[in-house]
């Protein structure tokens, strides 16, 4: 690796929680190879680098660009647009950039109502707010006009805002992946344009519980019963999201006796996440008749979206719920 | 009503051995249904994947109808049961996702019943019409800001630039 010259790396957030910065760095000690291989141009969570700096080069300048996070605001959309132009290979880093993630359920609400939440009802970060100041896109000041980013009604997810080459699924990415990827970028044995980088299977065939014929009468919650160790969790009636999930993580929270949550993003052929845990749970339903199966589903899963899309929602046919007429 | 001039776009996803039938008799029997209806010929109720649903009201769909064999009657056995349960996971998440339930439809019709198909097609063109649009791409436009507050940053951060310049 060392005797190639040295390329470009750019590592951006933008709607995320900062997780994927602190996963690139359980990568280890491998870090050093990173820093190596790549000049780091912008790594706002760890190094200095500057949007006027990246605006002055190049387009296609930088070699990778890792962006993680969804696109909330005005100013994360320019920042895509702005990486994508200057970057040869732009990859959709973890769950937010790739699907919406947590973020993106927030798709359930207006921005209307998002903000009355946090500056209206009292948040932790604004317990009061006598005045009712909102932020503005725009404040006059005798010394100028200062701007602050629109925030949209809706999150967007990367490659639903600019043209994305790769994509490195999970909440956040395993360390293991995320070295693969780098790996490939570096060896240039990069797969097709387009494609997720990681297993093309799902977490039901790296989890090590017998299955067999589901036929179930009731969905539990996790914390209704203590679910046996050995048997298919979604046998036993809890929600396990392992059969539309990508695999990658090793089964983790089966192997602790807690189901899939999904947060690797949907396997291949998955168009909508949701509609694919619909569908195989709607099929495991031991039930004919309509009023029971209604009577079920409405018991057993009284948060559908957040069930079904908890890190996809952004990413779904739907991407959203529906505004109201007069929002 | 407004609404009154609205003419909906449904579209149909009927089985092979039943509803798509009982279509085709209504046509050959001379029985008047709406037009709306987009009819996409599926070999079971129970290959309608929720996604397909979706898919079409993502896509500018005002309503969906689902049409199969009546239960016991499948050819497939027991596949119609799979999709009523489908259809009822399906129309609970919609209900969550600010779809009103009626827009999305599931109809028993053999074929021999060209008559009641025609009926059920009327009954939620007339449902889905009142209801009015559902025009679900508007939901993601970002009411004319968004454009907007793009070019202004450019505009910034060039003025920016030239100073330092």
């Amino acid at each position: 690796m060392s005797d190639k010259p040295k390329g470009k790396l750019a590592f951006y957030w933008a709607a995320s929680c900062g997780g994927c910065d602190i996963s690139l760095l359980a990568i280890d000690e491998k870090i050093l190879d990173v820093a190596e291989a790549f000049d780091i141009v912008l790594w706002p969570c760890a190094t200095d680098g500057k949007v006027r700096d990246v605006e002055k080069m190049a387009d296609g300048e930088i070699d990778v660009c890792l962006f993680n996070g969804g696109i909330r605001t005005s100013e994360q959309e320019y920042m895509a647009q702005l990486l994508r132009r200057k970057s040869k290979v732009l990859v959709a880093f973890g769950s937010c950039a790739c699907e919406g993630c947590i973020p993106g359920l927030a798709n359930m609400n207006t921005r209307q109502e998002v903000f009355d939440t946090v500056y209206k009802e009292g948040s932790a970060t604004m317990p009061e707010n006598p005045q009712d100041v909102r932020p503005q896109p725009a404040t006059k000041m005798p010394e100028g006009t200062l701007h602050l980013p629109i925030f949209y009604d809706t999150l967007k997810t990367l490659d639903q805002t600019v043209e994305v080459d790769y994509y490195l699924p999970g909440c956040p990415p395993e360390a293991d992946n995320i070295w693969n990827a780098i790996v490939a970028i570096l060896e240039s044995k990069l797969p097709p344009k387009g494609s997720v980088i990681g297993l093309n299977t799902t977490v039901c065939e790296e989890c090590p519980r017998t299955r067999g014929e589901k036929k179930i009468k009731k969905f539990y919650r996790t914390w209704e019963i203590i679910p046996d160790e050995e048997t298919c969790l979604l046998e036993q009636g809890l929600l396990c999201c392992g059969i539309a999930t990508r695999a990658g993580c090793g089964a983790l929270c089966p192997e602790v006796n807690s189901p899939c949550i999904g947060c690797h993003g949907a396997n291949d052929g998955v168009a909508d996440f949701g509609a694919r845990l619909m569908s195989a749970l709607a099929s495991v339903i031991d039930s004919d008749d309509p009023d029971e199966i209604r009577r079920i589903i409405e018991e057993g899963i009284p948060d559908p979206v957040g069930n079904f899309y908890r890190f996809s929602l952004a990413a779904s046919q739907l991407r959203r719920k529906k505004k109201s007429q007069n929002a | 009503m407004s609404n009154e001039n609205f003419d909906p776009i449904i579209v149909g996803f009927f089985c092979n051995w039943c509803s798509y039938r009982a279509a085709d008799l209504a046509g050959s029997a001379r029985i008047k249904y709406p037009p709306n209806v987009r009819i996409i010929r599926v070999m079971c109720s129970g290959r309608v994947d929720p996604t397909f649903v979706l898919k079409a009201l993502a896509d500018g769909a005002d309503g969906v109808m689902i049409a199969g064999c009546h239960p016991g009657e499948c050819h497939y056995i027991d596949q119609n049961y799979k999709a009523m349960r489908r259809y009822e996971m399906l129309k609970h998440t919609l209900t969550a996702m600010g779809v009103e339930p009626e827009r999305v439809r599931l109809v028993w019709a053999s074929a021999a019943e060209g008559q009641q198909l025609a009926e059920a097609i009327g009954e939620l063109v007339a449902d889905v019409r009142r209801l009015g649009p559902l025009h679900w791409p508007q939901n993601w436009d970002e009411n004319g800001q968004r454009q907007k507050a793009l070019d202004d940053i450019v505009k910034e951060h060039e003025e920016a630039m030239e100073v330092s310049a």
